[in-house]
Formats: structure tokens, C-alpha cells, sequence
């Protein structure tokens, strides 16, 4: 029971990372119906982005926790920019163009910012500090949950419950759902398209960069590359719940996170993967719109 | 008001506005009507900036507004009510009119006007929990006015409101545009198949053919043009 529970909250710690890279993809497949390939990317440069500013802090010698708060700033606010410059450079002056262009544009965009990095860092693994302190009240628990994981879930929490409220009740919230249901419709109620959409890059990168920083400290690596493989596993996620759909992201997270912990905890780590995408050639055969999506079809 | 001067609109390399030009006055109710493809959403579409001309004018009180984005020009005071409702399914009824005052910030205007529509259609006051994409077609035909009036517009665009609707439906949803037209001056451009109806509450009329205006008259006029009876009115 006890290694049940550990293979649950594990699974859920690592579907609270993909959920917050997912939300990233529903969100502007939601708005502008274009997978962003280099919404990986973004998640990778937060994480780079923390260990180069976690590194001066370290070096100016701040403490753990105050570290961990500055640099996921810094990577916030960096990957957001990031986001937002790659919308204006690569998808908006191809809104017009047919929706193949767009997707090329952004898997071309995923590539430069890999080898980007690449070139301006290293291409080996890098150690990333372990920011998050442990906390001696968990100590009890400790073969259950730890520290970092016990961080991960209510950031994400935390995070996860802002999104919802802001989509729900804010203006802009509204003008997003509003948007991503009738685009033309959003236009004449005098919606302005372009702040929506910049805001959406905005949001998404932010979610993905908070978290690059936690899944970078709680596992103390990070490459160029990792925004790649965490890319396509939230992704999976986005299609698993229902690309589109803010809860389904999160839903499809968690889904996958179960999956692939309780593979490696009763089967072998060495079929993860197999697990995971099983999973969603299943969703994609027998629920192809997602478990939570809407079928595209509307009374008109 | 509002002028159209020789405008060309085109959909890809297909033209769909061959030199169009109509001129609205304020206060008064005008139609447009046609077969269908000929032209009137994409005149409406043009006005509202989500299908620009390509060449020509559109002033509204002598200005351009035609090189405008679609939210500047609602800003100005053009609201439109497209074809099909078009309401936003999953946004609840009160949702949707909060989406037409999207660019108001006068929160007691806001108040007293959404009153007003909840006086003037009950049935969304009931129903303003529920989701848009629920409501029937003359209720939904009812929301996307009151949503287009919640902009608080000078001019408003209507794009075939009979559409669809139960004629006992259509009679009222009329009686309402003639309402909104003599209780606040709102100046109205509908465009309408049914020619008979609009001709009996507009002002004046246009008849459009594969993208151009063929006729221009009073509607009392066009109402016992023989040719306008022929091809419009079935008689």
C-alpha cells in the first residue's frame, strides 16, 4: 500500500510538470489552432535561465529559498519574453497563411532554439542546484513524498487555481474564452486579437517556465535538449485530456504521470515510454477529441 | 452617417463587392437586400473591418474607417449582429453580454442598459445562467441584439435576423429593431432575404446583384417597384 501511494504521489508530481507545459499547448491550440513546437523550448529556456541567475545569487550568497524565488522570477519573466517574441517573429505574420506554414514556422523556431542553446551554453548535462530545501516536519513521510515533490504539487496547485480563476473571471479571461469559441465574433465585440494572443504566449511560457525550474532542482540536470522529450510528453498530455481544454490539460498531465509512474513502479522503467504513448493511441482510436474535449460539432 | 464609396471587396482573387456605394443617414432604418451570395454579408463584413476593401472609402461621419481594425470601429459606435446569431456558445448569457461592452468602462451604464434588455426580453434575465449555445434560435436571435446593443452603438449592422426564426419569432424580433430604432435614435443597416418584412420598416432600400447595388429607392418605393416584386417579394 505504502509503495502504491509513493508510485501515486510520484506520478503526480511528475503530472503537475506536464501539466504545466500542457497548459501552454491547449491554450494557443485554443486560441489560434496551432500546435507550438517550440513551447518545449521555452520550458527548457526557463530552466537555463534559473541555473545562470540561481548561479550569481549563489555567488553573491544568498540563501536556498531566496535563490529559488529570484531565479524562478528571472525565468518567468525571461521565458514570457521569450514567448511573446516568438508569436510576433514566427506565427503573426503567417496568420493569414494556410495553417501547415504556421506549424513548419514553429517546429523551425523548436529547432534554432535548441541549437541556440546549444551553441551559447554547452551540450552537456549541466548540474542544476538543488533549491529546494527539505523540510525537517517531512521527515516522517520521507519514503512517501519529499520535500521538493511536496513544492512542485502545491506550486502547481497554486498555479493551476490563478489560471482558472484569471480565465473565469477576468476581462481578458473572458476575452480569451471568447476568442478560442468564435474568433470573428470576438473581433466585432471589439476584442483587440493581438493583445489576446500575445497574452496567451505570455501565460503559457510562464506556466512552462515554473515548471522548468522545479523539475530542473528537483532532478539536478538540465540540457538543451530536455525541453524536447518534456515537450512531447505534455503535449500527449494536451491531446490526452482534450486539446483546448485548460482542465483537460491538467487532467491529461495527471493521467500520464500515473501511467508512466505505475509502468516503471510494477512493470520495468524500460516501458515508460511504451506505456505513455499506448495510452494515447488508445484515447486517439476509441476518443480522438480527448477525454475532456468538445467534439467539434455546434448548433449553429 | 455612414458612407460607402466605390468599394471593391474581395475573398482570396474571387471579387465579391463590385464598386459599391451606399450612403446611411442618421436615425433612419435602411435595407439591403439581394439574393443569396450576392454580396450583403460581405458589405456588412466590410464595414466592420472583418473583410476590408480592398479599394474605396467607407467614412463613418466623414471619416475613414475602412484602413481600421474591427475593435477601433466598434470603439467608434458600430456594432453588428452577423448573420447566423453567431453567440458564444459556451460563454453563459450574461457572459455574452458582458462581451458586448467589452470596451465600455462606465460600469452604471453598463448596470442601467443591461436592465433595459433584461426589460425588454425577460426570457434572458430567466435564462442568464444558462449557456448561449442552450438558448433556441429566436432566443439566441434575441441575445446577439442585446449583446450588439450592450456596445451602445450609433449604428447598428443586422445580418438576416429573420434567419431561421418561427414567423411569429421574426414579427417580434422586428418589432424590437423598430423599437431600439424610434426609442434611441440608433441608426440601423439590415440586411435581409426577406425583403417583404424590411422593406416595411426601413426607410429607404438597396438591392444588391452578384456584388454590385442595382437599385436604390424609399422602400415605399421598391415595395411597389415591379421588378423588386418579381425577384424579391414573390408576387
Amino acid at each position: 500500500m505504502e509503495y502504491f501511494l509513493e508510485l501515486f504521489l510520484g506520478g503526480l508530481t511528475r503530472g503537475s510538470i506536464y501539466a504545466l507545459i500542457a497548459l501552454g499547448y491547449t491554450m494557443v491550440y485554443g486560441i489560434i489552432e496551432l500546435i507550438n513546437f517550440a513551447h518545449g523550448e521555452i520550458y527548457m529556456i526557463g530552466a537555463f535561465t534559473a541555473l545562470i541567475f540561481a548561479s550569481v545569487f549563489t555567488l553573491l550568497g544568498f540563501n536556498d529559498l531566496s535563490i529559488l524565488l529570484l531565479a524562478s522570477l528571472a525565468a518567468v519573466t525571461w521565458a514570457s519574453a521569450y514567448g511573446y517574441t516568438i508569436e510576433k517573429l514566427a506565427y503573426k505574420p503567417l496568420r493569414k497563411a494556410p495553417r501547415l506554414s504556421a506549424l513548419i514556422s514553429a517546429i523551425g523556431m523548436s529547432i534554432f532554439l535548441q541549437n541556440y542553446v546549444l551553441l551559447a551554453q554547452t551540450s552537456d548535462f549541466l548540474p542544476f542546484p538543488r533549491l529546494i530545501p527539505h523540510f525537517s516536519f517531512m521527515d516522517p513521510i520521507v519514503h512517501v513524498i519529499g520535500s521538493a515533490e511536496l513544492v512542485i504539487l502545491i506550486t502547481t496547485a497554486v498555479v493551476m487555481i490563478a489560471l482558472t480563476l484569471l480565465i473565469k473571471f477576468t476581462k481578458l479571461g473572458k476575452a480569451m474564452r471568447a476568442t478560442a469559441q468564435d474568433r470573428d465574433m470576438a473581433l466585432l465585440s471589439g476584442v483587440n486579437i493581438n493583445k489576446v494572443i500575445s497574452f496567451t504566449f505570455i501565460i503559457g511560457s510562464f506556466t512552462a517556465a515554473v515548471g522548468g525550474v522545479l523539475i530542473a532542482s528537483h532532478i539536478g540536470m538540465i540540457n538543451f535538449y530536455i525541453g524536447f522529450i518534456a515537450g512531447i510528453k505534455a503535449f500527449t498530455a494536451a491531446v490526452l485530456g482534450g486539446i483546448g481544454s485548460v482542465p483537460g490539460a491538467v487532467l491529461g498531465g495527471m493521467v500520464l504521470g500515473w501511467t508512466e509512474s505505475f509502468a516503471t513502479g510494477y512493470v520495468s522503467s524500460d516501458y515508460e515510454d511504451v506505456f505513455a504513448f499506448s495510452l494515447l493511441v488508445l484515447i486517439l482510436i476509441f476518443r480522438p477529441e480527448g477525454i475532456l474535449g468538445r467534439s467539434t460539432t455546434q448548433k449553429v | 452617417m455612414l458612407e460607402l464609396l466605390d468599394i471593391n471587396t474581395y475573398y482570396g482573387n474571387i471579387q465579391a463587392l463590385k464598386g459599391v456605394s451606399i450612403r446611411v443617414e442618421a436615425g433612419e432604418i435602411i435595407t439591403l437586400i439581394g439574393a443569396n451570395g450576392a454580396g450583403k454579408t460581405t458589405t456588412l463584413m466590410s464595414i466592420s473591418g472583418i473583410a476590408p476593401p480592398r479599394s474605396g472609402q467607407i467614412l463613418f461621419e466623414g471619416r475613414p474607417i475602412h484602413d481600421m481594425e474591427p475593435d477601433q470601429i466598434v470603439a467608434l459606435g458600430i456594432s453588428q449582429v452577423p448573420e447566423g446569431r453567431r453567440i458564444f456558445p459556451f460563454l453563459s448569457v450574461m457572459e455574452n453580454l458582458d462581451m458586448g461592452a467589452f470596451l465600455r468602462r462606465d460600469r452604471d451604464g453598463i448596470k442601467a442598459d443591461l436592465e433595459h434588455i433584461f426589460e425588454m426580453f425577460p426570457i434572458l434575465a430567466q435564462r442568464r445562467h444558462q449557456q448561449g449555445g442552450t438558448l433556441s434560435g429566436g432566443e439566441q436571435q434575441m441575445l446577439a441584439i442585446s449583446r450588439a446593443l450592450m456596445a451602445r452603438p450609433r449604428l447598428l449592422l443586422l445580418d438576416e435576423p429573420s434567419l431561421g426564426l418561427a414567423p411569429i419569432v421574426v414579427r417580434r424580433i422586428f418589432d424590437i429593431i423598430e423599437r431600439i430604432n424610434r426609442e434611441s435614435g440608433t441608426t440601423i443597416f439590415l440586411v435581409e432575404q426577406n425583403a417583404n418584412l424590411a422593406l416595411k420598416i426601413a426607410n429607404r432600400g438597396y438591392v444588391m446583384e452578384n456584388g454590385r447595388i442595382t437599385m436604390e429607392d424609399k422602400a415605399a418605393g421598391l415595395l411597389v417597384n415591379e421588378d423588386v416584386k418579381k425577384a424579391y417579394l414573390g408576387i
